[in-house]
């Protein structure tokens, strides 16, 4: 793996009122990695990401993605980055294809383009017989593929990934985390925030937030090691309560 | 552009697969207009009375003629003496009794005046209201037609006055209004459900986070609701043109072009008001109560602004349904162009500008 940082946060702040929501984060996240992004609910995972996809802008501290800046180039971020969260987000009275042409067409790819990649994504996955059917008839499994898919359909750099396996059974999650796999050795970064666990030990790297800071950041074995843990459950634990202490 | 126009017939696919969608922006309409036309009317037709005649001469009876032959009045009996009147009534076979005054010809020639008695049956109160106010217009004409015949000054004593357009249609006062409503309801509530059930399902976060530019996403869902609103508006003008012989005596272009600004209006109103609200359901009551009692009991569509208190009256201003009705009127009815309509456009347009800048504002604010 190269080490060539595709996301670089220096010393980022994110002020709500007085409400320090991230309070100076620093961190890289590595070209073609799968980048665990842990914490507690209210944590400040949420904002960060916000800030990474050019939806909010920092209070201050360095921000860049992709090579853009998080201040000034928002338009240039959202167009090399994919997006996905637990909830899927496919527009249900929509067929399997309708959707792929749907996303397709706002990040520009033209219908030619949008027909031969989509046909190659069913072929891959096994998916023909889902493409004319609406969302809302196919099994809750496929849609989450369908919904990543769809999420690095226009081939971004990275793919940002809000609890995907929210309500979804082990066995799908783990397929799930095949597709994951897949798209990273196409080169795709990941950065995916999860409250499994055991989930946060398939990563190459994670970090864990607690309370607006980064706690800790390293490969889930390391941290394991470090902590003389048993799981990455237990690191979150004694780092969590290492810092209410 | 291209993106835009994906997101357009998304939106598209989205309307015509949803059964309800369909029915309230297609049906509603028609079924509405049919409703307020025909059964919820303020006119009268074939209402059943009595007349006892006690003077039984030529100008009564050319009188009753007269009223008979309106298409309003079914006579069902004719009375001899007042003491049946109580039970006429009681029987409740009959709406109006017409009590024509002894010596009716003979005084209003030698007097010039003479008297006759309209008695109803208020037990439903606007109804009898109305077929009082009915007869006594027929009489009153039948008055003015004399006048003119003999040059000289009868008077016939009747104690209601006419308020109502010259053909008594009731169309005519709830078109305009139905046109409000209407486009009202289909373009803020159907907008405001449609861009808060993209908050709901998750996907208007997907959308924020793509290239697309937050005004390009609202446009994008307000467009396909311009396009069938203002489809909505050309039915309803053609359903009163053709079922309800209602004449547009001016300018169509200009109707049209005030429909269209209404139709703005009312999406920035959808706009606002999916910024406030979190649900569908929310959004739908919030629309009904925000917009659809004052769209019919505030604007002047259903109860005369003139007859409010003057608190009421002053919240009518502040209510865009009320000016909009007024041009509508003004257009169809008056035959007024433009320089007619003018203080009221002003009105409408300084609103619409108001709501939207308050709408952009408000989606901005929320993407924060």
């Amino acid at each position: 793996m190269s080490q060539d940082s595709i996301i670089i946060v220096k010393d980022l702040v994110k002020k709500f009122g007085n409400f320090i929501a991230n309070d100076h984060l620093t961190f890289d996240v590595y070209q073609g990695e799968i980048f665990g992004f842990l914490g507690a609910n209210g944590a400040g995972k949420t904002t960060a990401i916000r800030i990474l996809c050019g939806l909010s802008t920092p209070t201050s501290g360095k921000v860049s993605v992709a090579g853009y800046d998080a201040y000034k180039q928002t338009e240039k971020i959202k167009q090399n980055i994919g997006y996905m969260s637990q909830r899927f987000s496919l527009y249900e009275d929509l067929t399997a294809f309708e959707n792929i042409q749907f996303y397709g067409g706002i990040y520009g790819l033209s219908s030619k383009e949008i027909k031969s990649r989509s046909a190659k994504l069913f072929d891959r996955l096994g998916f023909e017989e889902f493409q004319k059917k609406q969302i809302k008839d196919i099994p809750l499994g496929w849609r989450q593929k369908l919904a990543f898919s769809v999420a690095i359909f226009h081939k971004p750099k990275i793919v940002f990934l809000d609890e995907p396996t929210g309500g979804v059974d082990p066995i799908t999650r783990r397929q799930f985390w095949d597709l994951i796999y897949q798209a990273a050795n196409d080169g795709i970064t990941i950065f995916v925030t999860t409250h499994y666990m055991d989930e946060a030990e398939y990563c190459n790297r994670a970090s864990i937030m607690v309370d607006g800071r980064i706690a800790d950041i390293d490969t889930p074995l390391n941290m394991i090691k470090k902590y003389n843990a048993n799981s990455m459950d237990d690191v979150f634990y004694i780092l969590a309560r290492k810092m209410v202490d | 552009m291209n993106k835009f126009w994906g997101f357009v017939i998304k939106e598209f696919y989205h309307i015509f697969r949803d059964k309800r969608t369909m029915l309230v922006l297609f049906g509603m309409p028609v079924v509405m207009m049919l409703l307020f036309g025909f059964v919820v009317t303020n006119e009268i037709k074939d209402a059943r009375i009595a007349i006892l005649d006690m003077s039984n001469d030529n100008t009564t009876r050319e009188i009753t003629n007269k009223i008979l032959s309106s298409g309003y009045f079914q006579l069902q009996e004719r009375l001899s003496s007042d003491k049946e009147i109580d039970g006429v009534f009681k029987k409740g076979n009959v709406k109006e009794v017409i009590v024509f005054d002894r010596n009716f010809e003979k005084d209003l020639y030698r007097k010039g005046i003479s008297n006759v008695q309209l008695i109803t049956d208020a037990s439903d109160a606007n109804q009898a209201k109305m077929i009082a106010e009915y007869t006594s217009g027929i009489i009153r004409n039948y008055g003015l037609t004399l006048n003119q015949e003999q040059n000289l000054p009868f008077k016939i004593n009747t104690e209601y006055k006419m308020f109502y357009n010259p053909e008594l249609k009731g169309v005519y006062m709830f078109v305009p209004g139905i046109m409000a409503m209407i486009l009202m309801l289909v373009s803020a509530l159907m907008t405001s459900i449609s861009i808060v059930r993209e908050k709901e399902m998750g996907t208007m976060e997907v959308l924020l986070v793509s290239p697309l530019r937050p005004i390009q996403i609202v446009l994008g869902k307000v467009m396909p609701y311009v396009f069938l609103s203002f489809i909505n508006a050309v039915v309803i003008i053609l359903v009163s043109l053709y079922v309800f012989k209602l004449p547009i005596q001016g300018s169509i272009v200009l109707l049209l072009a005030e429909c269209f600004l209404f139709i703005v209006l009312a999406l920035s109103i959808g706009i606002l008001i999916s910024t406030v609200t979190a649900n569908q359901q929310v959004a739908m009551l919030f629309s009904m109560v925000a917009l659809m009692l004052p769209t019919m009991l505030l604007s002047g569509f259903i109860y005369p602004v003139e007859n409010m208190p003057l608190i009421l009256q002053g919240l009518c201003q502040l209510m865009p349904p009320k000016w909009f009705i007024e041009i509508v009127k003004g257009i169809m009815l008056k035959g007024g162009g433009l320089e007619k309509v003018w203080d009221e456009t002003l009105v409408l347009l300084g609103m619409t500008i108001l709501l939207l800048t308050l709408s952009a504002s408000k989606f901005k604010k929320r993407l924060e």
